[in-house]
């Protein structure tokens, strides 16, 4: 009773969470504690098998690709508050209490008074206990519902399927290709060079130097041409350096320079 | 399972919970140092040995420096979610330990309490250690999105989906085990284990475990999360200091948490090797001696993962999720149904272990020879087979293509022209 107690606050505070994060991952986790908590209670309650499953299955699992898709919609991502269908809301919390109300009165009818046979049915251990139940006097349901999973697992396959239309292009097959081109328009096969080998900028932004000196510009990545934030002064560079060489200089002499 | 578990003093609860936290902390910093000192004997080097006897002490000054280092939160973050991050990901891989059998039924120096080397355990111990890495996921992938980065994003994603493929095929390992022990809780596998350790009769499983642990626990050759030359540092590039360290924790304690596991669901757990349990009546399988024999199977698969990642270079990502989900489950599937029925057929008599052994020595034979053939190259079928011409308006009405009929779609460009400004 105790941790009943305990959760249940929590649980209602991440129930109302989820209601109201702005952010859908902020949503997903408020979902997550409340599995988490309703798990805790099922172990308060002896049904450790259940317990473990719950996190494993809906935490673990189902949980986990509710995350993934939510991800791929990206950090800055949140919900619009405008309605899409006129009323939605009305209708939405109308239907919401009656829903709340009927569990209520249903719930609180049969769940008043003591629990009996917990302990017999946890006689041989809770999961003997579960199994004999799954495999014996229910296993026509429990095989019918594997049945329903499974042929929506396929439909879903089916439905997410597409026909390759075109051969797929290996590594081979674009290894090939670059050297096809090397030997029709000399096209350099191998990766361009790194940008940013300067020795004061070894920035993406700065292009790649030959060995004659000259800026290679293909080294920079061509979004960062596009934007036209290529910075090209490899000239005013020099003169930074000696102008810099000369103060050090300057400073040393007048006894300044500590570490030389 | 003893009567004892669940009906300790609470003193004694406490005492076990604080050292098993001292335990894994000080075998983690170990374990850093092994090694760091394993993989540099493998690449004819020294390693740390400056520091404290054998350079022990190394690992500990650089748990120091991390943790005093400065502790950065990066302005695209999400605040609150960032900082859950680390805490998300160290908790539930000290949490695991909980079930963790260490030794047998031992009575406490300097009082006469008896106490077994065991925090607790449940019927479902097993279930729970899968239970609890599972919400340790849940660290490594909100840390990839509340960094606000894209590298940290991609390594969480790919996190996610290597931990769930990979616990399909964990999880799958077990059953075999549960069927042999008749138990899920981790003390009566090990009690079980008496006679036989398990990776004998079931070693298909212990191969398959053996993959799998190293797949769930993001190490090389499976550590595309944080895979350097395409991800940076993955999901922990924006973390720095304490935080990140948290993330180097979680890490190693996650390590020794599967090792731990396999051994004590297929070598036998804290019991005494071959040879060794049988002096002076199983004298070392008493007291405080298996602490010896438990530390030293972990230490066993923690060199082991040591030795793959000086060995192997990492795997592509495709190949991998392909070997998870087209060959390891697979298999698993297969040989968990040969196990019920090997299990079936024995309790019917009509299976002796003499034929079983030949069988099984046969089968072993045969999977030795597939390992000689050479892999046979699959046909280009795209490039012999003339493609049909698709008439994009057959009949008068646009239509797509059907299978086998050839759009005119060239190559992509392997790499876009790059043109000067």
């Amino acid at each position: 009773m105790t941790t009943f107690w305990l959760l249940a606050p929590i649980m209602v505070i991440a129930a109302l969470g989820l209601l109201f994060a702005r952010k859908a991952v902020h949503a997903a986790l408020a979902l997550a504690v409340v599995m988490i908590s309703l798990a805790i209670l099922y172990a308060a309650q002896g049904a450790p098998f259940l317990f473990a499953v719950q996190i494993i299955v809906y935490t673990g699992a189902i949980m986990m690709l509710f995350l993934f898709v939510l991800m791929l919609v990206g950090v800055e991502s949140s919900e619009a508050v405008r309605e899409t269908i006129s009323g939605q809301r009305l209708f939405a919390t109308v239907i919401g209490l009656v829903f709340g109300i009927t569990l209520v009165l249903a719930v609180g009818q049969t769940v008043t008074g003591v629990v009996v046979g917990l302990g017999a049915a946890n006689e041989n251990g809770n999961p003997y206990g579960l199994a004999e139940l799954l495999f014996g006097k229910y296993v026509l349901a429990f095989e019918f519902t594997s049945a329903l999973l499974i042929t929506a697992a396929l439909g879903a396959m089916v439905l997410a399927h597409k026909e390759r239309l075109t051969p797929r292009h290996t590594q081979a097959d674009l290894a090939a290709r670059r050297m096809r081109e090397y030997a029709e328009t000399g096209r350099h096969p191998g990766p361009a060079p790194t940008p940013g080998v300067f020795a004061r900028h070894n920035a993406v932004d700065t292009p790649a130097l030959l060995p004659d000196g000259t800026p290679l510009e293909e080294s920079i990545s061509p979004s960062i041409v596009e934007r036209g934030q290529v910075r090209s002064g490899f000239d005013d560079d020099i003169d930074t350096v000696v102008d810099q060489l000369a103060t050090d200089e300057q400073r040393d002499s007048d006894g300044f320079g500590g570490e030389k | 399972m003893s009567d004892l578990f669940g009906n300790e003093p609470f003193w004694v609860i406490a005492l076990k919970a604080v050292l098993i936290f001292v335990v894994l902390l000080v075998y983690t910093l170990f374990n850093i140092w092994f090694e760091r000192r394993v993989v540099a004997k493998m690449q004819h080097r020294i390693g740390p040995n400056v520091h404290g006897p054998f350079g022990l002490l190394q690992s500990l000054a650089d748990g120091v420096k991390l943790a005093l280092k400065e502790d950065i939160v990066v302005k695209a973050a999400d605040k609150v979610v960032y900082i859950l991050a680390p805490i998300l990901a160290t908790i539930p891989a000290f949490l695991a330990w909980a079930v963790i059998p260490f030794g047998p039924e031992v009575t406490i120096p300097f009082t006469d309490t008896k106490t077994v080397l065991q925090l607790t355990d449940l019927p479902v111990a097993v279930l729970y250690v899968l239970a609890v890495t599972s919400i340790g996921v849940y660290g490594i992938v909100l840390a990839g999105w509340a960094s606000g980065s894209i590298y940290a994003l991609l390594g969480g994603l790919r996190s996610s989906a290597q931990v769930i493929s990979y616990e399909v095929a964990m999880g799958l390992s077990f059953v075999s085990v549960f069927m042999y022990a008749g138990s899920m809780s981790t003390s009566e596998i090990v009690e079980a284990q008496s006679d036989l350790w398990y990776f004998v009769p079931l070693f298909p499983s212990f191969v398959i475990y053996c993959i799998a642990m190293v797949g769930e626990t993001n190490r090389a050759p499976f550590d595309l999360p944080e895979a350097e030359g395409e991800l940076v540092g993955g999901f922990h590039t924006e973390y720095s200091s304490l935080k990140f360290a948290l993330f180097f924790l979680a890490e190693y304690v996650n390590m020794v948490t599967v090792s731990a596991l396999a051994t004590t669901l297929f070598l036998g757990g804290w019991r005494a090797p071959f040879g060794i349990g049988q002096i002076n009546d199983g004298y070392f399988n008493t007291g405080y001696w298996p602490l010896i024999w438990f530390f030293g199977k972990t230490l066993f698969f923690i060199f082991l993962f040591v030795w793959l990642r000086g060995t192997l270079p990492r795997m592509r990502y495709d190949q991998f999720m392909n070997f998870g989900w087209k060959i390891l489950i697979p298999v698993s599937l297969v040989w968990i149904i040969a196990v019920a029925f090997i299990r079936k057929l024995k309790s019917e008599d009509m299976l002796d272990q003499q034929t079983l052994t030949y069988v099984a020595i046969a089968a072993g034979v045969l999977v030795a020879i597939t390992f000689f053939i050479p892999e046979k190259k699959t046909p280009d079928s795209g490039d012999d087979a003339e493609p049909e011409e698709w008439d994009a308006f057959a009949g008068g009405y646009p239509v797509p293509p059907m299978p086998g009929q050839q759009t005119t779609e060239t190559l992509p460009d392997a790499r876009p022209e790059r043109t000067a400004p």
